[in-house]
Parts: structure tokens; C-alpha cells; sequence
């Protein structure tokens, strides 16, 4: 058997061909290394130490063993010290030579490591394909990076589109389809409620004598006095010319509930400044809730509250009525409901 | 949670159990919409929610309807994608199972804000491996059984796979029992997509 001393064997062709490798003696004494790594950690904190002094060595638990390093499978090493950059590597053994030869590469590391080290072009193997990695991976954050302001731009646009497709536009409160919306969902997940149906008084012969900016101002005075007696998880929605529906969630205290609704008539009728005069207006209200029901649904509890609604204008207006399922579900005929225009 | 994985749970749903179940959680976890948008970022408690809700609607506990949702991303050819990046990861199960190691950087690389589990895959003994997981999503240990599960039919491997529960860290741990590396022939694989195909 012949042994080759390590220091006849001219490692210059290979480091050239692998600026990313290294050369040790089978004993794990590093005896030369390429460009690229001497970039990673300078030549003379490398020759002259034993590999797994520089680096922690994990394989796959096939390679060979009796070695330093495992030989002929796939390496994952990191240094042992400064930037623990991970490694993958492979080393043989140069037959005849008395010599291993390590090679390194990057792997998933490259992007940092590019960044780590300041590697430039010409610090990678021709036949590597670093280069096209890093392109490709330039090119597509520049692509992700556009598509994640489209997607930005268009969330955006889709959650004013929706939010306008259920706003009522003159008064900013929302509209009938967004209350079916909310009131389908609180029927479907049980949550008790409290639904008021408002019709202003008088509204129409304020928009005849005044004029419709003037019913505009009104509406908005309405609409503010009516989002001040509500809080944020209610709803208040115009459903209709000078109707509004308003829908108290987890509040079905009868007493209460007529109480909020006499203070919002009572506050209905303070007259609303408009140029040189004042519109006078006032509110009649009908209220169910969801206590009534074995099964509530949309239009069985909206129908009720009309019912209410009719009773307070047969009472005179500026009213709150209570829906009783005694007088308004009486035959029709004997109730206020038919009796109303 | 990135819509990425959110997306995911709503195709399992809707390929497995079919459109209205998929509605029917949406609606009780009260989405506000129907479909998670796969490049959107949505927050944890969503994520959440929607497997509370699906497990409870399925009649399932949480940890069978994760390990069923691994199984899926790796074996329903609607979600091919996925099953062709995880056998990039190497040649055998083996491989594969070490790969997982690297599964985060990999996914870095590709998509920087998709917060992936960090794996740690380890070799105890011969033929048994460790994978350490620690997630955001509590129980993602049980989607990767799944995901390793349907991976090593993939490569044809016969493995006993056991979650041993969560550390006091969070970490999830699983042991890997790998009987036998060549059981059937598995799947066929091509790193080209043009060349690969069934059979």
C-alpha cells in the first residue's frame, strides 16, 4: 500500500474548480481551501484545524464511517462560530492521495449568505447555478411584491364597494339590504334582539314647504340622533323614503325599550334649524322583540312592528307601541292595523 | 395565518366534505366572507375559529380533522402542487423525512411571509426519527402526521408514525418509525412537471 505524502498533492485545480471546497488528511486536518470559502472565513483560521473543529457535521446517517466527515452522501454543516451559516456539502477521499476533498454549497442559505459575505459573480463556480437562483429569486419578489399591492389596491376597493352597497348615501346610515343582512344573520346564530320600526311625522310637508335640501337637512339630524341613542353593536338603518328600522342586539327589556324610544320621539320633535326657519317634525314608533317568538323570523318580526307602527299613528302619533300579539294578531277588522289608512 | 393556510383548510372542506359544509362553517365562524383569498393575510383567531367550528360540524376532534387535512394536501390531486414540493425534498422517505429540516427556509425563499412550523427532524436509532414542531397553530404536529403519513405511501414506505403530545415549550413531538424504506412501489415522481404524470 502506498501512502502519498498530503503535501505532494497540487489541490489548485480542484479549489479553482470548487472555490467552495476544501482539502484535508484523512486525520480531519484542514491543508488548503478555495477562494469563495476563504471569503467565509479567512484561510488562516482554517488550515491547520481539524474540520470538526470548524464545523458541526449532520448526514443522513448513510455515510461511511471510521472518517472525520462521512464520505460520499449529503452533508449538512454550519460553522461553529460567527455567522452559523448552513452548509451542504459532500467529501470524498482522492484515491491514491492520502487526501478528502470537501465541497460546500449554500443551499437554501444563499440569499443571507450573498448578503453575509458581499459575493459577487465571480465567487461562484461557472457551472453553479447560484447566479440563476438569486435572479430567479429577485425577479419574483419584485413580481410578489406588485402582486401584494394589487391585492392591497383591490381588498381596498372591494370593502368600500361593499360598504357602500349597504349605505344609505345621504344619511351614512345603512340601508335596507345591509339590515336583511344583519337581521338574517342574528335570526340564524339566536342572538335576542330588539327591532323598532320608526316612521317620521309631518316629514313630507316639510320637504313640500321647504323644499328637499331642507328634508335632507332633517334626515341627517334624524339620522345623528338616532346613531346617538343606539350603541355600536345595534344597527340603524333607512329603509324607506322617512322610515328607519332599528335593531337593538341583547336588549329585549320591554320597559326600557320603550323608554329609548320615547326619549328618541321626544328628541325627534326639537325643531331643526334650516336657514332663516325651523322644520318641525315628530316620530311614531313600533317595537317587537324576539321574546315573542318560538321561531322568529325577518318578516314575521318586521310585519309585527308595523302592526305597532299603525297603532301608534291610530293613537295619534308621536307615539311608542309595544307589539302584543293579543290585539294586533286579533282577526283582521277589529285591530288599528286596517283601521289606518 | 397566511391566506396560504387558511385557503388550504377551506379546500380540504370543500373537496372532502363538499361546498355546503364549507358554508355552513363559514357562516358559523362568521367569515363576514365566503372565500379566503390564498394571497391575503388573515388574523390567528380566524384560523382558529374556522377549525373549532369545521371540527365541531364534522363531529370530529380537532387533532383527527388536522391529521385528515395533512393527509389531503399531500394526496388529493387538486392540491398536486404541494405533493410535487415536498418530494422535491429528496429521493426516499428517508431524504424526505430530513428534508423537513430545511422545509422552513425553503418556504422562506419562496413565500417570506408564509410562517411555516420550524421542523426539527432527528435519527434516534436505526429506522427511528424524532420530528420536533413548533407552530403558531397549535396541533399542526397532527397535520404533519398526515402530511407524513400520505408521504410515505408516496415514496412507498411502511412507517408507524405516533404523536407523543406537546412539550412545556409548545413543541409538538411525533416519533417516525420507519419499518420498511420499499413496501410498494409508491408514486412515481419527476422533478420535470412536463415529463411526471400518472401512469
Amino acid at each position: 500500500m502506498t501512502v502519498v505524502t498530503p503535501v505532494t498533492f497540487d489541490a489548485a485545480p480542484f479549489l479553482s474548480f470548487m472555490p467552495m471546497s476544501l482539502v484535508y488528511a484523512e486525520s480531519g486536518v484542514i491543508l488548503s481551501i478555495g477562494p469563495t470559502l476563504a471569503k467565509l472565513r479567512p484561510a488562516k483560521e482554517l488550515i491547520g484545524k481539524h474540520v470538526a473543529e470548524v464545523f458541526t457535521v449532520r448526514d443522513n446517517g448513510r455515510g461511511q464511517g471510521n472518517c472525520p466527515i462521512p464520505l460520499d452522501t449529503k452533508l449538512y454543516l454550519k460553522f461553529r462560530t460567527g455567522v452559523n451559516t448552513r452548509l451542504k456539502g459532500m467529501a470524498a477521499s482522492i484515491p491514491g492521495t492520502g487526501v478528502n476533498i470537501l465541497n460546500l454549497s449554500f443551499g437554501i442559505s444563499i440569499v443571507d449568505a450573498v448578503a453575509d459575505y458581499r459575493l459577487t459573480a465571480g465567487d461562484f463556480a461557472h457551472t453553479d447555478l447560484a447566479i440563476e437562483l438569486l435572479y430567479l429569486v429577485e425577479a419574483k419578489s419584485a413580481v410578489m411584491e406588485e402582486t401584494k399591492q394589487l391585492n392591497a389596491r383591490l381588498q381596498g376597493a372591494k370593502v368600500a364597494a361593499e360598504e357602500q352597497a349597504f349605505t344609505d348615501t345621504l344619511t351614512g346610515l345603512k340601508n335596507r339590504r345591509a339590515m336583511d343582512h344583519v337581521l338574517a344573520r342574528m335570526l340564524r346564530t339566536q342572538v335576542p334582539f330588539a327591532l323598532m320600526h320608526l316612521d317620521l311625522d309631518y316629514f313630507k310637508s316639510v320637504n313640500d314647504t321647504l323644499g328637499h335640501a331642507a328634508g335632507d337637512t332633517v334626515l341627517q339630524e334624524v339620522a345623528r340622533i338616532l346613531l346617538e341613542e343606539t350603541r355600536n353593536d345595534d344597527l340603524v338603518a333607512r329603509v324607506g323614503g322617512d322610515e328607519f328600522i332599528l335593531i337593538y342586539t341583547r336588549f329585549t327589556d320591554k320597559m326600557r325599550l320603550l323608554h329609548t324610544a320615547e326619549r328618541i320621539i321626544s328628541r325627534l320633535e326639537v325643531p331643526v334649524p334650516y336657514q332663516e326657519t325651523f322644520c318641525r317634525i315628530a316620530g311614531s314608533v313600533g317595537i317587537t322583540t324576539t321574546d315573542y317568538y318560538k321561531k322568529p323570523t325577518a318578516d314575521g318580526m318586521i310585519h309585527d312592528a308595523d302592526l305597532a307602527l299603525y297603532s301608534s299613528k291610530y293613537e295619534g302619533r308621536a307615539q311608542a307601541t309595544l307589539f302584543d300579539p293579543e290585539v294586533h294578531h286579533e282577526p283582521p277588522g277589529d285591530t288599528g292595523a286596517s283601521a289606518f289608512p | 395565518m397566511h391566506g396560504m393556510i387558511n385557503r388550504a383548510i377551506q379546500c380540504f372542506m370543500r373537496d372532502t366534505y363538499g361546498e355546503d359544509i364549507w358554508e355552513k362553517v363559514a357562516e358559523k365562524a362568521d367569515l363576514g366572507f365566503d372565500n379566503f383569498e390564498a394571497m391575503l393575510s388573515y388574523p390567528d383567531q380566524i384560523t382558529l375559529d374556522v377549525l373549532g367550528r369545521a371540527a365541531r360540524q364534522l363531529h370530529k376532534p380537532v387533532e383527527t380533522f388536522l391529521e385528515d387535512l395533512g393527509t389531503y394536501l399531500v394526496s388529493h390531486p387538486n392540491v398536486e402542487a404541494i405533493r410535487r414540493l415536498l418530494r422535491f425534498g429528496g429521493e426516499n422517505f428517508t431524504e424526505f423525512l430530513f428534508s423537513l429540516n430545511e422545509l422552513e427556509g425553503r418556504a422562506r425563499l419562496a413565500l417570506p411571509d408564509l410562517e411555516v412550523p420550524t421542523l426539527k427532524v432527528a435519527h434516534i436509532e436505526d429506522g427511528r426519527f424524532r420530528l420536533s414542531c413548533s407552530s403558531a397553530m397549535p396541533g399542526f404536529g397532527y397535520a404533519m402526521v398526515g402530511v407524513m403519513r400520505a408521504m410515505a405511501d408516496d415514496y412507498g414506505a411502511l412507517v408507524f408514525l405516533e404523536h407523543q403530545g406537546w412539550m412545556d415549550s409548545g413543541e409538538e413531538i411525533i416519533t417516525i418509525n420507519l419499518l420498511e424504506a420499499s413496501y410498494t412501489e409508491g408514486r412515481s415522481f419527476e422533478l420535470s412537471e412536463r415529463i411526471g404524470g400518472e401512469l
